[in-house]
């Protein structure tokens, strides 16, 4: 990030585009309203106290029959969307945010040491990352899942759930990290500065992390970029396909899943509100991402 | 080019043993198969002897080869679920996602490709700038929601299409196929297009980039020089250096096309494999995962090579390699 900060090209560039400026005040805006949404929801969809029955399927406010107190509608429990989508929100970001951590310090350690090493550990690592290329991420997800739900007790699956899925879609992603920081790698290992470090009789891992890694921190943060857009929709997949979070802890692909019973029953809000939130965050993340990969890739420019 | 294939042959069934090893450890390690297949009232010894039977006692490497051999012969063993044999039931599964997956990718190109060409030769135009930024948005939409804005448009406001299931289909020879009936059309348009949307805009995006490619090499430069007309530059010229790629990404693509049918087919209630997958993830029918899994490496390393020594087909200088 401070490495187009500093070029100033990238500032510029940055605000001479009003679909990125666009983007990324979208993406700020739901991030901070949902990791923020116990403070700013009205009401916790959580706490059964806090909503009532009585005020069931109420429409959003600029339609007939509308309530203020629910600027987004109501769901069938009285539940109010702006709440839900919130919360759903902030289970997304904090899933997709996790998973892409996990699966950046995973990828980016194997690709470094890979790239590093060479020889027969960079074989291995590169056939068990061709493998699992050949498997779609959707794929490896639900496999993950699957065995998961084989190896664990039926009282932990609940506790459990976030963990797992977090971990699930972590581990499709890593991919990715690795090929691009092992390639990286490469390119670094013959320039002087690490064959000076290695003649110095450096740690490698000093200077895999010290040296190698600030140098090709440029395409990795544009990974990240993607790989956030992809694990929020993995997670919404996953949750919407109803093998992700349950009915009780919902995230914005559940409440999508549970929107899909009101279709024909003209509830319209309760489905398209979490949708519209979904699409916007992963587009903004998305143009976001395609912005960074402008600033990083000049030649393509 | 005999060993080229042999070599091919070679490594294909080396990645199958890999997938039919993880199948055979989910079957083995990923719960008890025995608590599995019997009841809370089935007693110890009855049990052990259920063990003996099914030869669980026996070496790891000689149960593998066992299972690998059950395998080949079209044995796949017994659902938990639903106590049938995993192969019928993957099997009478097959004819509606193979369908559903050739008609998405068929879509996937007759339109991916047009389109990469056209927005690579006109690269500043406005039409070029909005299919972009409609791809750009069209791969930001999850798949899931693409199938409900199509249901909700075209099957419940406009009551054209059906919005779920297969609609009429037709026996032939075992093969339950939805193409011979007008019903089964219809009813295959809204999945279709819900699955190729998203491999469209990979096929377009590929097709843009290797052709923008291709238009700046010298050949090319050469052809504009001596006048050859426009058309048949870009479609003659042009058009099928790119190929090579393309039909690298068919295969690629192949195994998103399944992977997304799980979401498709979810979301239509379109009885393929996928939606089989899925139920038998929930159910932890861990005999049927297995299975899913070796049936679509099988497919995946079938169209993998197929499209390898299609590469030889199409591009000579692959052969002069060959021979040299």
């Amino acid at each position: 990030m401070w490495a187009f900060i500093k070029q100033r090209e990238g500032l510029w560039l940055f605000f001479r585009s009003p679909a990125v400026m666009i983007a990324a005040i979208v993406a700020l805006i739901i991030g901070f309203c949902a990791l923020f949404a116990p403070w700013i929801a009205p009401i916790d969809p959580y706490d059964l106290a806090s909503f009532s029955l009585m005020d069931g399927l109420l429409p959003p406010v600029w339609e007939e029959f509308g309530n203020e107190r629910f600027l987004l509608g109501t769901d069938d429990q009285g539940r109010d969307m702006i709440s839900s989508i919130l919360y759903g929100a902030r289970l997304s970001l904090i899933i997709g945010i996790s998973a892409m951590a996990i699966a950046t310090v995973l990828g980016v350690g194997l690709g470094l040491a890979a790239g590093y090493f060479g020889g027969r550990f960079d074989a291995i690592v590169m056939r068990i990352a061709d493998i699992q290329l050949a498997l779609p991420a959707i794929l490896t997800a639900l496999l993950i899942d699957g065995i998961a739900r084989g190896l664990l007790p039926n009282d932990m699956q609940q506790d459990l759930r976030v963990i797992v899925l977090t971990l699930a879609i972590a581990l499709s992603l890593w991919v990715n990290f690795a090929r691009t920081a092992r390639a990286s790698t490469f390119v670094q290992m013959n320039k002087e500065y690490v064959q000076a470090a290695v003649m110095q009789g450096q740690h490698p891992l000093r200077v895999m992390f010290v040296h190698i890694l600030p140098n090709i921190l440029g395409p990795l943060l544009v990974i990240m970029t993607v790989d956030l857009a992809s694990a929020i929709l993995l997670e919404a997949t996953l949750s919407f396909l109803g093998i992700g979070l349950p009915a009780d802890s919902p995230s914005l692909g559940t409440l999508i899943r549970i929107g899909m019973q009101f279709l024909l029953s003209g509830e319209w809000w309760i489905l398209w509100m979490p949708t519209l939130f979904l699409v916007a965050l992963v587009v903004s993340i998305n143009v976001l991402g395609d912005f960074l990969r402008d600033v990083f890739n000049p030649r393509l420019r | 080019m005999a060993y080229f294939i042999a070599k091919r042959l070679v490594q294909s069934v080396f990645v199958m043993l890999a997938v039919a090893f993880l199948a055979f450890s989910l079957f083995r390690f990923v719960g008890d198969p025995v608590t599995q297949m019997t009841g809370v009232e089935t007693s110890v010894a009855d049990q052990e002897r259920l063990r003996e039977e099914l030869g669980l006692n026996d070496p790891f490497a000689l149960q593998f080869a066992r299972f690998t051999g059950d395998m080949l012969q079209g044995d796949f063993g017994f659902s938990y679920r639903t106590r049938q044999p995993v192969a019928e039931m993957i099997a009478t599964r097959i004819p509606a996602t193979l369908e559903l997956g050739i008609v998405a990718l068929l879509i996937s190109l007759f339109v991916g490709i047009p389109a990469g060409v056209y927005t690579a030769l006109r690269p500043r135009g406005i039409t070029t700038q909005t299919i972009l930024m409609a791809t750009l948005v069209g791969v930001s939409i999850p798949t899931f929601v693409i199938g409900i804005m199509l249901i909700f448009f075209f099957g419940v406001q406009l009551g054209w299409l059906p919005t779920f299931g297969r609609g009429g289909t037709v026996n032939v020879g075992g093969w339950e196929t939805s193409f011979l009936t007008i019903d089964g059309w219809r009813a295959l348009i809204l999945p279709a297009i819900t699955l190729g949307v998203y491999q469209l805009t990979l096929t377009m995006r590929l097709v843009r980039a290797e052709m923008m490619e291709v238009m700046q090499s010298d050949y090319i430069r050469f052809a504009t020089a001596r006048g050859v007309p426009m058309r048949r530059l870009y479609f003659k010229h042009a058009l099928s250096n790119t190929m090579v790629p393309v039909i690298t990404i068919i295969g690629l693509q192949f195994g998103g096309v399944i992977a997304f049918s799980i979401v498709t087919e979810s979301v239509f209630q379109w009885p393929g494999m996928g939606l089989l997958f899925l139920e038998s993830i929930r159910f932890v029918d861990i005999p049927v995962m297995g299975v899913y899994l070796v049936v679509i490496a099988f497919f995946f390393v079938l169209v993998n090579l197929i499209v390898d020594l299609l590469y030889v087909a199409i591009d000579p200088r692959l052969r002069i390699r060959d021979v040299s």
